[in-house]
């Protein structure tokens, strides 16, 4: 990974939140405030069809009889749902044919984001929807995964274009009804990605969503449907920022990954939404559900890295329904500051032969508090599961928390459940060595969490790993006094 | 090059160097030797930079700069090397990278542009062949697992590819076997040259048969007590440091 540091160093200049700008666009937002009037606004506003209007609607009715989840090691002050907009677009007329007619100051955004569409075209081979707030804004390359029968859009194009997959899939990994967070995101989610790879098709690209939180005052509730039909392989990257803002913005998302017979879905996000400042003020409430479902042979690999947000409540999890399928987690999360995380997996094996990795790397600097909770669940049926779970906790100074919450639930004599747990501290003769050798102590500690965070980082595509590198370094900067 | 008078440091309010003198000029080789306990792993930390060591009284100058201003990486960038008695491990972090970190570095304090990795790559080669390292052991995970040899073989590594104007070694001959013990000696002859300086911190005078020093100190209670030639590491050997202990009481 020689050329990842060389291009690390370069681009390590800036300080704090590097991106808390906020970009000064028309947009269009509801008021504040949420009853069935706002949720049938959404669907129109969107064009919706009936029947997911009242999709939506039963997913409210639901809501308003649920309490907000309390059993996660997080304090935090409950944010009011009356006081949040739902809707928030940047103003347009339609579709952008070209990149001419996008407002500049939105494509400045992006540059700033370092995700310029052109360059994206160009370089990477990387094809992008950006979310902005709450509305797809962009989609790159979709003519070229056309060719292939690939689909790519955004989730409110889809419902339009392709009922029927979206009344076939939506909400059949994750019910309206899971959770409290669940509910909501099913009442008011304004936008998202959707993903379809056809069968036998392998993506030739690395599909990419870019998610960003804009303006005051509202939530970001984006919902995410990936669908891997039989013998496809797809490799899915998302990445996320929020602007520097004195309240507590809330995201509330949805990803649903369905992998068919055969099938893999590699999905890898990276997280940097507004932490808070140094006192714990403002910052991202991240308060998402994933869930994947793997067919007969199929894999799902969740590969995350979590630096930002205040509070993140968080357990990208995988049903191996079919025989012989894998489900991985591989996990970085950099707590620093007042930073709260409560974040895990959940690995449910229903078929035969199913196989599970967990790999977890927590870190935590500051005064934040960083917990691990992770369910291994072998069902009746499942013989011969194997499950191996590896959780790291890396500590610097003393006043953070590192927690770990390991359930295993085996109800199958045949299952192998393997976990291990290991907590360091960041040592002064570490730092210490490193100084020796020239390497100055903030350069030092990104060294060691780097190493630290290896096997995960090393399961991220190239162009990602740099991005999470640098972030981990952000993070963490001025952590050590 | 490092001229060192009057030497009082200590840690946690113990006093542990009470006024050490040492002049080391270029192309010299000093061993420093010394029953446990008196204070030669000290010196080298101090040297170094150690924040947890305060120097109460004296002074190290090195090149003509007062080294207490100066932090331990810019006396690192300076020139300044310790090959630690222990060094430690960094889990996932590979003694390729690690040099490489540690070289770019040094190259960015003094303002130049990082290696180019063509070089890089060549400089590793070169001193690993050098040292009979092979190229498996590049990617291993610094000092993680290596056995004592290893970890020792791994610091004159280091030391050759850094090309320090002072190299000081801790106790390096500990834990090494007589054909490692050669192969780590042979490496540092051949890093020596007129314009840069060893000093060699040991307890035996076995290594001393390999890295020939010009003068030989002994350190006890924090005080440099005794200096000569090489025939005074011969005499150490024989007598064992009681007689130094008696001749001092």
């Amino acid at each position: 990974m020689a050329y990842t540091e060389e291009e690390l160093k370069k681009e390590l200049e800036t300080k704090e939140y590097e991106y808390g700008f906020y970009t000064d666009i028309e947009s269009d937002t509801f008021p504040v405030g949420l009853n069935e009037d706002i949720v049938r606004a959404i669907s129109k506003r969107k064009g919706e069809p009936e029947w997911m209007t009242d999709w939506r609607l039963e997913a409210f009715a639901s809501w308003k009889e649920m309490k907000e989840p309390e059993w996660a090691n997080v304090h935090y002050t409950k944010p009011d749902f009356q006081a949040i907009s739902y809707y928030s677009a940047p103003k347009k007329k339609d579709k952008y044919e070209s990149l001419d007619q996008v407002d500049p100051e939105l494509l400045d955004t992006f540059n700033k984001l370092g995700i310029s569409i052109e360059e994206q075209k160009k370089l990477a081979g990387v094809a992008v929807d950006i979310v902005i707030d709450s509305v797809s804004v962009a989609t790159t390359f979709r003519e070229t995964l056309a060719e292939k029968g690939i689909i790519f859009c955004s989730i409110s194009e889809a419902i339009k274009d392709y009922p029927e997959l979206i009344k076939k899939y939506l909400g059949t990994v994750i019910p309206p009804k899971d959770n409290f967070y669940a509910a909501l995101n099913a009442a008011v989610f304004s936008d998202g990605s959707f993903c379809y790879i056809p069968k036998g098709v392998r993506c030739p690209m690395e599909l990419s969503t870019y998610f960003r939180i804009n303006q005051a005052g509202t939530g970001q509730f984006e919902r995410t449907l990936v669908i891997a039909d039989e013998g496809s392989y797809v490799s899915y990257l998302e990445g996320c920022t929020a602007p520097s803002r004195d309240e507590n913005q809330l995201h509330a998302a949805c990803v649903e990954l369905i992998a068919l017979d055969d099938a893999e879905i590699k999905y890898s996000t990276v997280q940097n939404w507004y932490p808070g400042n140094k006192e714990g003020k403002g910052g991202v409430y991240n308060f998402v559900t994933k869930r994947g479902i793997c067919h007969t042979n199929s894999k799902i690999s969740w590969t995350q890295v979590e630096t930002g947000s205040a509070v993140t409540w968080k357990y990208p999890s995988c049903i191996l329904k079919g025989d012989n399928s894998i489900g991985e987690f591989y996990y970085i999360a950099v707590t620093n500051n007042h930073q709260q995380a409560d974040t895990g997996t959940k690995m449910i094996h229903l078929g035969k032969n199913t196989r599970s990795t967990i790999i977890s790397k927590g870190i935590s600097a500051g005064e934040s508090q960083n917990s691990y909770r992770g369910l291994v669940q072998v069902n009746p049926k499942a013989t011969n599961a194997r499950n191996f779970s590896q959780c790291d906790s890396l500590l610097m100074g003393n006043k953070c928390g590192a927690h770990t919450f390991p359930y295993i639930e085996a109800r199958n004599n045949s299952a192998q459940i393997e976990h291990e747990a290991t907590t360091s501290k960041i040592g002064e003769d570490q730092i210490f060595y490193c100084n020796q050798r020239g390497i100055d102590t903030e350069k030092a500690i990104a060294l060691i969490v780097n190493g630290f965070s290896k096997e995960v980082l090393n399961k991220l595509p190239m162009e990602f790993a740099v991005e999470a590198q640098k972030l981990l370094e952000i993070s963490l900067e001025g952590s050590v006094g | 090059m490092l001229t060192i008078k009057d030497l009082h440091a200590s840690v946690e309010d113990k006093e542990i160097l009470k006024g050490i003198n040492l002049q080391v000029n270029p192309g010299e080789v000093h061993a420093i030797m010394g029953p446990n306990g008196s204070g030669k792993s000290t010196l080298s930390t101090v040297i170094a930079g150690h924040e947890d060591y305060e120097v109460s009284k004296g002074s190290i100058v090195f090149d003509g700069e007062d080294l207490a201003e100066l932090d331990a990486e810019q006396r690192a960038h300076k020139g300044v090397f310790l090959s630690f008695q222990y060094p430690v491990e960094i889990p996932g972090v590979t003694v390729t990278n690690f040099i490489k970190t540690a070289i770019n570095a040094s190259r960015k304090a003094k303002g130049l542009e990082d290696m180019p990795a063509k070089e890089m790559l060549k400089s590793i080669r070169e001193k690993a062949a050098m040292l009979e390292i092979d190229s498996k052991f590049l990617s291993r995970s610094l000092n993680e697992g290596f056995s004592g040899g290893e970890k020792k073989r791994n610091e004159i590594f280091q030391l050759a590819m850094l090309e320090p104007k002072l190299a000081i070694l801790d106790e390096t001959d500990s834990g090494l076997d007589i054909d490692a013990l050669k192969i780590v000696a042979n490496g540092v002859n051949k890093l020596k040259s007129e314009d840069n300086a060893v000093v060699v911190i040991t307890h035996y005078q076995r290594l001393l048969d390999y890295i020939v020093p010009d003068f030989v100190h002994v350190l006890y209670n924090g005080r440099i007590v005794k200096s000569g030639t090489k025939e005074l590491a011969h005499e150490l050997e024989a007598k064992g440091y009681d007689w130094i202990k008696q001749e001092l009481a």
